[in-house]
């Protein structure tokens, strides 16, 4: 990928990015920090698109940027005033040590593998192969997927409901 | 200057990093679990990444990867939030510090 557009895309995009996810993590409001997530999750919906992932791109601003944050908004709302920071607990220094350790080995790995790389250019169209392979080959985990949903559904509804709800009508 | 694996490699490990930061380290149950969406974010990101740039026989099957790796998370996050508000009103609290019942 050596266009300009794509190059300069990347980089804003990651800057983006991983800038406001830093974001999210420093600052002290939990609605600001929901702010900044959501900006992180647009962010890597556009460097899907500079993957010409374009299917997932569109999935990710419906599901992450649509629907996760809101309900994350919705649990931040339905939980009192004074819970409502974004302090860090007595595990800071070795939270900070370790996640600093692993993006290190992380990064390392990736600089130093020497990975199978093809020359062949981007996906023109990827929702039609997603959606083949979804009924075909992965037709099994595609309904284990839709149990899954629904399992959750059910479980989110019997966990928040209020006690004796059902005697009360 | 190009664009290669190595770039979207690198920003994933930098996200997957805060994710596991913010998972490990914030006292709000809410600021945990947006730590673990951004580690999903990071994973997929990867996946998406290597699907595009790895010689492979079935190059979209990263993305259908994705695709599950989504459900799922969307599966969690509104377990996890219905955890959190269950959680506020038995304990009065959604400090994670504050949640020592098993606590010896």
């Amino acid at each position: 990928m050596d266009d300009t557009g794509t190059v300069v895309a990347f980089w804003m995009l990651a800057v983006i990015t991983v800038g406001s996810a830093l974001g999210t993590a420093a600052v002290r409001n939990l609605i600001h920090a929901v702010v900044f997530l959501v900006i992180s999750f647009t962010g890597v919906a556009g460097l899907y698109i500079t993957l010409s992932a374009d299917f997932l791109a569109v999935t990710q601003v419906l599901i992450y940027v649509g629907a996760i944050s809101i309900l994350v908004l919705f649990a931040i709302m339905l939980t009192p005033r004074g819970d409502r920071g974004n302090q860090e607990g007595f595990l800071r220094l070795p939270a900070v040590l370790l996640s600093g350790l692993l993006a290190a080995t992380m990064i390392f790995v990736a600089l130093d593998t020497d990975w199978n790389i093809s020359d062949r250019a981007g996906f023109e169209d990827t929702a039609t192969d997603i959606g083949e392979a979804l009924l075909d080959k992965f037709v099994l985990p595609f309904e284990i997927a839709s149990v899954l949903l629904l399992v959750a559904m059910l479980g989110a509804i019997v966990l928040v409901r209020p006690e004796g709800a059902v005697e009360e009508e | 200057m190009s664009v290669d694996l190595e770039h979207y490699l690198v920003v994933g490990s930098i996200l997957f990093a805060v994710g596991l930061y913010m998972a490990l380290a914030k006292r709000n149950f809410v600021g945990v679990l947006m730590g673990i969406e951004l580690m999903f974010n990071a994973v997929n990101l990867t996946f998406v990444a290597f699907s595009r740039f790895v010689e492979s026989p079935n190059p979209l099957d990263g993305h259908v990867f994705v695709v599950f790796v989504i459900t799922v998370a969307a599966a969690e996050a509104a377990t996890a939030l219905a955890i959190a508000m269950l959680l506020y009103r038995v304990r009065g609290t959604i400090e994670v510090d504050e949640i020592n019942l098993l606590k010896w």
